[in-house]
């Protein structure tokens, strides 16, 4: 029912566009246009009072007005603003001045002086503060023009005085939008405004009213926004603005000296009460820092911000972030974070921790204790403790931006970042995480710190442990106890949800070819060797024991004495990994490994990126040979397409290539067994049979091209050409074995007329790739065209099918870059024998969970297709907020699925899968889904044989036990 | 003037808050504490030191209660059903909510248990808490006509309030107890820039910084998970409320984030009520869970469940929560003695032992222990200890009182030599006073206060208008007259005042002669001080009029010559009193003497 309601509001919303549509037509424009300004005007005179005045000019701002009447328009606003006395009429008469001199196309120098001039008489300050705002606006629109900026900056000037916090602030706002910036101006006619502007805008820094103080800030730092350098001077006087009693002027001020410090950052300015100098930057820096531990959490959030980027910051002020002297009863006491370190270097790990083991140790002077000070102290600790998980977030990001910047840092705040992997919300895990990752390359996790990573491995959330396996992609460990227990915690996180199977195998990969080294000495232990005994073969298909065996093969890869230490086993374990998982297991130089290795797998000879080689090789070959005799061709063409499959299944990063020629070749194929049918001559009933293969191999050529076209990501427009040209192929044949199996004439022509205007289309669109295209289908088609346009159906489909079988197979030009897209769904399992139970007629939510990869715009193309046993489908379009973007190319889907159906009497299996969805008649760019569509419009289609018109199917369908019960009465 | 009294209680000692504050009349006494370490008369206030004789609802204006701790409400029902006080008392409502409770189970453990007499009854508990009004957070409360309370958000535990008390423009800050580093359940505490006359902070940790937070709850869960990862039991004692909460809540978040399946358990009880407590009153609690509750009410435990006896045999690892903290008697210590012989259980201590408890044996190192009956025991589980406390520390003091900037500062609930060092940092970072009193001491501020005038609003208008946009920083000067009357102030026009007063107006003239060095004449000279005067003044009126005279606004300027000496021309300066500023300036300038003549 809401999805019907809703489709009546889109409905209805399409009416009104297309009425403004005729509105905007030259025709109905010159109507309209004397008799709106016209009735506006009798409208105003006939008002009695201020009220239905109001409400006329109410219902009049609701419409809108076209550009060559709208100074009408305003002159007749103008005129009846001179006219009223009261305010409320004038402040919506002004702020209609400025709605419509935003008006696209109109030019509003022309009523600027109206608009000046009903400043002058104005006395209430809330039509002035409108009036200016509207001065603003026509400003704004009028920015190349010097002289109107300055003479409206001198009216702002004038109002500066005003007694009113409004018409200051609006007057701040132009100073800051409009106010002279180039220096070139000032030197000559207005040096004295143009000097004065900063000035100007100063002294209202200790305006009474808080809204002005913030207006004044907020016009300087716009001012800074248009280029222009504001002096130094300022700090000082931003800096007093820090303690300011209002949030919203604390946290400009804050901005405002972070420009300063970017601006001037190695000025030197006098530390108050001690006749030191420190650098700006140093001295911002810890002014900001001091306003992280502010009272109002917006303004702690903008400095923990604002932190992040300030890198020019010395390296001392930066590390006393992150120290926080501690004390208890005025005696030094070491942090826990120090503790642990000490006992890390001491040797001793794993000691029980002991009531007074943190017992305060020296005495302090209490002198030199400073409890609060203007420094830096603690910025970061107080950050990463604050209640609010804005600020907490804010400042792991900032921590994150300066430690990508300083090593020295980086290796200082680890432990903070690692202490915030234990958040309490699972943002502020997910972004330590992240950060971490990020500064991954300064950084050697110690032991302990490790073992504090490794226990979020145990996290229930999937998107936290996937965080923390590319973390752990990415770490360096120190020792190779580190490595053992990140083994054994993956391990441990393996058994506990065997889904992130591929994600710790990645990690592992990773881990290994890190530490060779480090992973040389555990070899023994972990493949359980002995020297003189033999030790059972493990289970090959255990994901634990190829988790073990991805970690040392990758470290082998660098380490050519590992090999020595493995069993006979190990070495046909390598080699059925290596043929089974090859984007995990490198090619290793194994002694005596030739013998054993497959045929199939030539990569250890050390040519250049062999298989590239061998993929072009192969292409080279089946395009070379096409004069060979139909049956050699297709031979040739069917061991083709299995290398290619094949190495397309070995090679990942050219996977795409190799499927995409394979799928090329595939339709060729399909095309030349169609043709060779050896009936073709004979009377049409004859050959039913025949039919049914070649009208199968059309339809199947057809859906290859849209995979081709859509699921590709990297394909360019040559390859698109072969593509359509090889629809093209396809659907003449279609038409010609429609033609031979249809009686009648009259259905030909309908279809005769369609085929001529696609080749016609394809003929405009790719005209300019038409001279590479010699001697195929279609240029000879082209070369017959007026032939063809002129002559019967039959005719045509006879010239069709000679021109098909005497037309070349194109070559297919391969890009840089290809990539499938592929979709995986990680959940539901399809594995669980326990049916989804929910009474009829109601609804059921499916929890559904994929990764998507090489997917351009998943948000308007990916949907989820649910087909019940009685042959009902259903497509679901997720919202896109269901989509995340982990990486680069990569996206994850997880949405809710909502299932129903009438009561069955058994538990059936639905099945779930996802779908690509494109428009065939469009590019590929625009291939975009209309906004409306995406929520919940649940559209039951016929299903046709092998998905959808206009979709993909694009993951392996998983199967959904559910049973709906009958509601019980 | 504000006049602290600190009666009973708190001052440099922990324990038994009790203070009494004295402002612009009124008094208002903050929190009625009890002192949990006597057994006698002392472990309450001396009320009687408030009024020797006379009745405390007569003197004492209000009462108000911090927060639901014993040593900051214990004496409430003593006092006001035995010691008698009908006035207002004031909480905040969580804090009115576990009150009784604690009171109830308080009263118990000494009349049941001990079998004392002479004590409060559970009816007397009850007429106590009738008297009780309860406030909402930032909620002004208008006690009397004057007297205005309002709370703030302490953190500290469930419904803990500072307030502040407010009579005309003086005001006082209490804070009770506060905790500047939010926790799993509570926020942090918080106060705008009130500026009070006083602030009156607790300072249990004045001489200590704190590490952060996050290390002690990741060592605490590390511990827990790998003793019940081993198959150990964990036993945790705690106090019924608070902290108990806290790790009650760090525990549920960290099994429902780890997937875990061990039970945990809570000793049944006080407890399950105080839980229901913490689930009602979801807004004092914070961020996590505030946000979260529309969900999953989080002190809705999902692992947590009551505790029976019986379980404490099962075998397989589990948590149990048990009272009480310091493992002196009951569940707690029964459940230690049952699993202290197993090197895989681990008890972990969340806070402090006083002295001859199990809890402080243990914590010592002592691993054998002799109980009743001349048994002993021998301790082979793990012991740790983890404090969870949820006071402010310095930093923390230093930071309440930079939010509040107040100007003068109180120390209480703490003990004397730590507050000395605090005393001496506040004084040396924020310059203001800092007082530390010990018990029954009275420290008196003298205070600054501002008093209100009443002004017509076309004199405001009128005065405001000469000269510039009224600055915050620079104090503005004013012409008027003040008249007391009444009690009031007034500040009206002279002109009004003249006629209220029946009085008539008199001119005041101030003249003033200045020499100046000119050979020319006179009218050249008048020129020539008429060209300087315009050059320097340019925003005044200045005319030359024909008699030769000048006039600056009303300032009246002539020149004659010297009698003696013709070189010499003698200004004549003369101006009204109103002109004052103006005068004194145009006198000083000319004395200067005129600038060389360019003509």
């Amino acid at each position: 029912m809401a999805a019907h309601l809703k489709k009546r509001v889109y409905e209805e919303f399409t009416k009104v566009v297309q009425q403004q549509h005729e509105d905007l037509s030259a025709k109905k424009l010159r109507l309209t246009k004397p008799s709106k300004s016209a009735a506006l005007h009798v409208d105003l005179c006939k008002a009695t009072s201020p009220a239905d005045a109001l409400q006329y000019l109410l219902q009049f701002a609701r419409k809108p007005v076209e550009v060559e009447s709208v100074e009408g328009v305003v002159r007749i606003l103008l005129e009846h603003y001179y006219k009223e006395n009261d305010a409320s009429v004038r402040l919506k008469i002004a702020s209609l001045l400025g709605l419509l001199s935003k008006t696209a196309g109109f030019s509003p120098d022309c009523i600027m002086d109206d608009a000046i001039n009903t400043l002058q008489n104005e006395k209430s300050h809330q039509v002035l503060a409108q009036l200016l705002d509207t001065l603003l606006v026509i400003g704004t629109k009028l920015t190349e023009n010097p002289s109107v900026r300055m003479r409206l900056v001198e009216v702002a000037c004038k109002h500066l005085t005003d007694s009113s916090h409004g018409v200051r602030n609006k007057c701040l706002q132009l100073i800051g939008c409009l106010g002279p910036v180039e220096k070139g101006v000032a030197k000559e006619v207005e040096s004295q405004a143009a000097k004065d502007v900063q000035k100007i805008i100063g002294d209202h820094f200790n305006d009474q009213d808080p809204r002005v103080r913030t207006a004044a800030i907020k016009a300087m730092l716009q001012l800074h926004e248009r280029g222009l350098k504001l002096q130094q001077a300022i700090y000082s006087q931003a800096c007093k603005l820090l303690a300011d009693d209002y949030e919203q002027v604390r946290s400009a001020a804050v901005q405002l000296i972070w420009v300063l410090s970017q601006l001037y950052p190695e000025s030197i300015v006098p530390i108050p009460s001690s006749n030191e100098e420190i650098r700006l930057v140093d001295d911002a820096f810890g002014k900001i820092c001091h306003m992280v531990s502010d009272g109002s959490w917006v303004v702690r959030v903008q400095a923990a911000k604002l932190l992040g980027s300030m890198q020019q910051v010395s390296s001392h002020f930066l590390e006393q972030t992150l120290d926080k002297k501690l004390m208890s009863d005025l005696r030094r006491k070491r942090t826990a974070h120090e503790r642990a370190k000490e006992l890390y270097s001491s040797g001793e790990f794993s000691s029980g921790r002991k009531w007074g083991d943190d017992a305060p140790k020296e005495e302090i002077d209490t002198g030199a204790v400073n409890l609060i000070e203007s420094g830096a102290c603690g910025a970061f600790v107080h950050g990463l403790e604050d209640e609010m998980y804005e600020v907490r977030i804010a400042a792991v990001e900032a921590l994150c931006m300066l430690a990508q910047s300083s090593p020295s840092f980086a290796e200082k705040c680890l432990d903070f970042l690692v202490d915030m992997f234990n958040d309490e919300i699972e943002e502020v895990r997910l972004q330590s995480i992240h950060t971490m990752r990020k500064i991954s390359h300064n950084i050697t996790l110690r032991e302990d710190q490790l073992d504090t990573v490794l226990a979020v491995l145990e996290d229930s959330s999937r998107d936290i442990r996937e965080a923390l396996h590319e973390l752990l992609c990415c770490t360096n460990v120190s020792t190779k106890e580190g490595i053992h227990l990140a083994l054994v915690e993956l391990l441990k996180n393996l058994t506990k949800y065997p889904t992130d199977r591929e994600s710790i195998w990645k990690c592992l990969k990773f881990l290994g070819s890190r530490h060779p080294t480090l992973v040389l000495p555990l070899v023994p232990e972990l493949l359980s060797t002995h020297p003189f005994f033999d030790t059972p073969e493990p289970d090959m298909d255990d994901p634990a024991y190829i988790a073990v065996l991805v970690l040392i093969f990758n470290a082998a890869k660098s380490c050519p004495t590992m090999p020595a230490l493995f069993s006979d086993h190990t070495f046909r374990h390598y080699a059925y990994l290596r043929d089974s998982l090859s984007h995990l297991v490198p090619p290793l130089r194994l002694p005596g490994r030739k013998l054993l290795s497959s045929p199939v797998s030539p990569s250890i000879t050390p040519h250049e990126d062999p298989s590239q080689q061998f993929l072009h090789q192969s292409l080279e070959r089946v395009y070379n040979l096409q004069h060979l005799d139909p049956q050699g061709v297709q031979e040739l063409l069917e061991f083709t397409i299995r290398d290619l499959q094949r190495l397309g299944e070995l090679q990942s990063e050219l996977a795409g290539m190799a499927d995409f020629t394979a799928t090329y070749l595939q339709c060729q194929l399909l095309l030349i067994k169609a043709l060779q049918e050896k009936l073709w001559n004979v009377a049409a009933p004859l050959y039913l049979k025949q039919n049914a293969l070649a009208s199968a191999a059309a339809k199947q050529i057809l859906e290859e091209t849209y995979k081709m076209e859509f699921m590709y990501s990297g394909v360019e427009s040559r390859q698109v050409v072969i593509i359509h040209h090889m629809r093209l192929q396809a659907k003449a044949l279609q038409l010609i074995v429609t033609a031979r199996t249809t009686r009648g004439v009259e259905p030909l022509f309908g279809m005769c007329e369609k085929f001529l205007q696609e080749v016609d289309s394809f003929q405009r669109c790719f005209i300019s790739e038409l001279p590479h295209m010699q001697g195929s289908f279609v240029d000879k088609l082209l070369d017959l065209m007026p032939r063809l346009v002129t002559s019967k159906p039959s005719e045509v489909v006879k010239i069709l099918q000679t021109t098909l079988r005497q037309s070349t197979f194109l070559h297919l030009p391969l890009p840089e870059q290809l990539h499938r897209a592929t979709a995986n769904i990680i959940e539901p399992t399809g594995e669980s024998d326990n049916p989804l139970r929910f009474t009829s007629g109601l609804v059921v939510a499916l929890d559904v969970d994929a990764t998507l990869e090489h997917v351009q715009d998943p948000q308007g193309t990916v949907k989820v297709q649910v087909l019940y046993p009685d042959g009902q489908a259903q497509i679901i379009h997720p919202k896109p907020a269901d989509f995340r973007n982990p990486g680069p190319g990569r996206h994850r889907l997880i949405t809710q699925v909502y299932l129903s159906h009438t009561a069955w009497t058994e538990p059936c299996q639905i099945e779930v899968r996802l779908l690509l969805a494109y428009n065939s008649n469009r590019s590929k760019a625009s291939a975009k889904i209309p906004k409306s569509t995406w929520n919940e419009s649940l559209e039951a289609l016929p299903q046709s044989e092998n998905g959808i018109e206009g979709t993909i199917p694009f993951s392996k369908p998983v199967k959904v036990y559910i049973m709906p019960k009958p509601a019980r009465r | 003037l504000v006049c602290l009294c600190l009666g009973p209680g708190a001052g440099q000692d922990v324990g038994r808050s009790c203070i009494l504050v004295s402002i612009a009349g009124k008094n208002v006494m903050l929190d009625c504490g009890m002192h949990m370490g006597y057994n006698d008369d002392r472990r309450f206030p001396d009320f009687s030191y408030i009024t020797q004789n006379g009745r405390l609802t007569d003197f004492l204006d209000c009462v108000i209660i911090s927060h639901f701790h014993l040593d900051h409400c214990g004496a409430l029902p003593y006092f006001s059903e035995m010691v008698g006080y009908d006035g207002p008392i004031y909480m905040t409502h969580p804090t009115k909510a576990i009150c009784p409770i604690l009171l109830e189970d308080y009263r118990k453990i000494t009349v049941d248990k001990k079998g004392e007499t002479n004590f409060f009854t559970s009816q007397m508990i009850k007429d106590c808490m009738k008297k009780v009004v309860a406030v909402h957070l930032h909620q002004t409360v208008q006690v009397d006509e004057e007297l205005e309370i309002k709370a703030y958000y302490a953190g500290h535990v469930l419904g803990a309030a500072m307030f502040q008390i407010k009579v005309g423009c003086e005001s006082v800050v209490y804070t009770g107890d506060y905790n500047m580093t939010p926790d799993r359940h509570l926020g942090a505490a918080w106060i705008d820039k009130c500026r009070p006359d006083l602030l009156i902070s607790e300072s249990t940790y004045a001489t200590t910084i704190r590490d952060s937070k996050r290390c002690r709850e990741r060592d605490f869960l590390k511990k827990v998970h790998e003793t019940v990862e081993r198959g150990g039991k964990v036993l945790i004692p705690v106090f019924a409320l608070g902290r108990a909460q806290e790790l009650c809540i760090l525990l549920e978040t960290f099994w429902e984030r780890m997937n875990l399946k061990a039970p945990i358990y809570f000793s049944t009880g006080l407890t399950e009520k105080a839980n229901h407590y913490y689930k009602l009153f979801i807004t004092w609690t914070n961020q996590k869970i505030r946000k979260t509750f529309v969900q999953r009410n989080m002190f809705e435990f999902k692992h947590i469940k009551a505790f029976d006896r019986a379980f404490a045999d099962n075998p397989g690892p589990m948590v149990v929560f048990a009272t009480p903290g310091m493992l002196h008697a009951g569940q707690s210590l029964q459940i230690f003695r049952k699993w202290a012989g197993n090197e895989k259980n681990m008890v972990i201590m969340p806070g402090y032992c006083v002295q001859g408890t199990v809890g402080h044996k243990i914590l010592s190192g002592q691993r054998k222990l002799e109980m009743e009956g001349r048994q002993i025991l021998e301790v082979k589980m793990q012991v740790e200890y983890m404090s969870f406390s949820a006071h402010a520390d310095a930093k923390g003091i230093m930071q309440l009182i930079r939010q509040a900037e107040p100007r003068n500062v109180l120390l209480v609930h703490g003990e004397a030599k730590k507050m000395e060092f605090l005393k001496q940092k506040i004084e040396q970072e924020f310059h203001v006073n800092c007082y530390m009193p010990a018990n029954g001491e009275t420290t008196t501020i003298l205070t600054n206060p501002s008093i209100p005038v009443d002004i017509s609003l076309g004199l405001l208008k009128r005065e405001t208008a000469i000269g510039l946009l009224p600055d915050v920083k620079k104090p503005k000067l004013m012409h008027g007259t003040l008249i007391m009357k009444d009690n009031s102030f007034r500040l009206v026009s002279p002109e009004q005042a003249l006629k209220e007063l029946g009085l008539a107006e008199h001119q005041l003239r101030f003249t003033c002669r200045v020499h100046i060095q000119d050979p020319r004449k006179e009218h050249e000279t008048v020129l020539r001080v008429y060209n300087h005067l315009k050059g320097v003044l340019k925003d005044y009126s200045v005319q030359h009029l024909p008699d030769g005279s000048i006039t600056v606004e009303s300032i009246l300027i002539q020149a004659t010559a010297h009698s003696e000496d013709q070189g010499t021309k003698v200004l004549l300066v003369s101006w009204t009193y109103q002109d004052e500023e103006l005068g004194s300036y145009l006198t000083s300038l000319l004395k200067k003497g005129l600038p060389p003549s360019t003509s």
